[in-house]
């Protein structure tokens, strides 16, 4: 078969940065929820823990209001790292070992762009898991507190702290140690983090290690705004500012592209 | 007016990977408009080279230039201009073929149609399958297509038709024809011979690191070792006096009973001396054949060893 001379001529060029910025975050929010590991990992388990908790008594939670009062701020906790961190390890370990960023890298597409469209995608499914979950949330009867602005910062800062630590482990370990790191990682997290167990519960010698964490920081931090009405939570905001700096230092520095 | 720089140039290039040289003072030059094989046995240095190229590794010693640029500090300026097929992989395991064109068509400032191209690689019948359930010879075609829908002046494919059935090789060959009619340059590596034969302008044969000969593929044929002419006959013949009317340095030997060999620079007189020998010595000669030196023959002498490892 044969096409009509001239089609290939060469004409290159990269497209506009924005148009390439659109389309690369656009395709890999599509990849991610097309992924069926994913949405369980970002959208189901979070949803039925929170059903579950908040209508059986199977947790002793802790502070003002119902159970759902308690268990909102650290299902939106979770909901964050579940996305920044163990779905975007998972994703980015298997595209480095299946030479998708090595194909990238070639393209006209910057790496500062790739790394953008990935904290945009990150942005995007976190959105829609707020969403979802603050809707159920206040079905089961949630009354938050405090200002939007504080928790919003407590989200970003929580995102860009777990990105890090997420991006560091992809570009570092093989793939499938990254699937089973992340996925421990996120149990450990889930179980000792303050998500659903009150860190209170813990002998004081652990707890003040697990305090920490920054899913201990990002969930004790919208607790003290959404349940409690706190002001702003200083520490803990100062506590994912610096696990946040760490991570994205060490993996700007370690991170392998191959 | 400037005279344009080759499309690629590589000087003195060397890459090691711990103690393990992988290429060893290469040169290349590579002309604009053209189709360059790299051909070389598994091991040789040929991906490291391309990839050097590409802007992936950065040369331990030598100088590499492509299209006038440093692929590794000038990245941002080339990678619009190049077309790059790796060996394998180099797509999300969930996308479909079709939609990962579409994006990669996306990321270009002016790209082939992308529906023209699906139809003519044939991955229209990918469907709604994801990467990692294509079968091989659709990732490479999706690989393939790729590299070429932005509509780039040089293209490096490295090994494009490995593992490909005879049909799609050919499909293959006839984009990189098409792609060469429209002015585009291609680099394409293979450790097949008829690839380089039917494709190439200009072949490199690289082995231990190092470019061992190169040339188009009849200079390459030419020279070197003769030609030779086969036949068959009675066994036994006096070929003493044969070799007195053949041209000086020409050779003859009898391989095995009644099948003869003559070895000397080939042209029709040395054919038409040959046979008027038989007719005066009574011999009809059957399955006169003349071989004329293959790529495979010019490895192999080069290195002694098979290229096809």
């Amino acid at each position: 078969m044969t096409t009509a001379e001239g089609t290939y001529s060469p004409a290159p060029g990269a497209a506009p940065i924005g148009r390439m910025l659109l389309a690369q975050t656009a395709f890999e929010t599509k990849m991610l929820l097309r992924n069926g590991e994913q949405l369980l990992l970002t959208v189901i388990i979070p949803t039925v823990l929170l059903v579950l908790f908040s209508s059986v008594d199977v947790v002793s939670v802790t502070g003002p209001g119902n159970r759902v009062d308690f268990l909102a701020p650290g299902l939106l906790a979770l909901a964050v790292m579940s996305t920044a961190f163990t779905g975007q390890a998972i994703a980015t370990g298997f595209e480095r070992r299946y030479g998708v960023l090595k194909r990238l890298g070639a393209s006209p597409l910057p790496r500062w762009a790739l790394l953008t469209a990935k904290t945009g995608c990150v942005l995007v499914t976190e959105a829609l898991q707020v969403t979802l979950l603050s809707l159920i949330a206040l079905a089961l009867g949630w009354s938050p507190h405090g200002n939007p602005a504080t928790v919003v910062a407590l989200l970003v800062l929580g995102t860009a702290a777990f990105s890090g630590l997420g991006l560091l482990m992809a570009g570092t370990l093989r793939a499938e140690a990254t699937l089973a790191g992340a996925n421990l990682v996120f149990i450990l997290l889930l179980l000792a983090g303050g998500v659903i167990v009150p860190l209170e519960k813990f002998p004081s010698a652990v707890r003040g290690a697990l305090e920490l964490l920054p899913i201990s920081a990002l969930s004790d931090g919208l607790r003290a705004v959404l349940q409690h009405g706190a002001g702003i939570p200083w520490s803990d905001l100062g506590t994912l500012a610096v696990w946040a700096v760490l991570g994205l230092a060490a993996a700007a520095r370690f991170f392998r592209w191959e | 007016m400037q005279s344009e720089p080759p499309a690629v140039e590589v000087a003195g290039l060397v890459k090691r990977y711990g103690a393990k040289v992988a290429v060893d003072g290469l040169d290349l030059v590579i002309a604009r408009g053209s189709v360059t094989a790299v051909l070389g046995p598994n091991g040789a240095g040929k991906t490291t080279t391309i990839e050097t190229c590409e802007g992936y590794r950065r040369p331990d010693a030598g100088t590499v230039r492509v299209l006038g640029l440093d692929p590794v500090t000038d990245s941002a300026r080339l990678r619009p201009r190049i077309g790059v097929m790796l060996q394998s992989g180099g797509v999300y395991a969930g996308a479909r073929a079709v939609e990962m064109l579409r994006h990669t068509a996306k990321l270009h400032a002016h790209p082939l149609d992308v529906d023209a191209l699906v139809e003519r690689l044939g991955l229209g019948s990918c469907g709604r399958t994801t990467y990692r359930r294509l079968s091989g010879g659709q990732q490479q075609r999706l690989a393939l297509a790729m590299a070429v829908v932005g509509r780039p002046e040089l293209v490096f494919l490295d090994e494009p038709t490995a593992g490909l059935d005879p049909q799609a090789r050919r499909a293959t060959w006839d984009l990189v024809r098409d792609l060469r009619r429209d002015g585009v340059t291609v680099v394409v590596t293979t450790h097949y011979m008829d690839e380089a034969e039917q494709l190439a302008d200009a072949v490199a044969i690289v082995d231990g690191g190092r470019v061992i000969a190169s040339g188009s593929p009849e200079e390459l044929c030419r020279g070197g070792a003769e030609s030779s002419l086969h036949f068959a006959g009675p066994a036994g013949l006096d070929l003493g006096s044969l070799v007195k009317v053949l041209p000086d340095g020409a050779a003859a030997v009898e391989l095995s009973p009644g099948s003869y060999r003559v070895q000397a620079p080939m042209d029709p007189r040395l054919v038409a001396t040959v046979t008027t020998w038989c007719a005066d010595a009574g011999v009809l000669p059957e399955k006169l054949t003349v071989q004329r030196r293959s790529l495979e023959d010019v490895f192999l002498e080069l290195t002694g060893r098979e290229l096809r490892s």
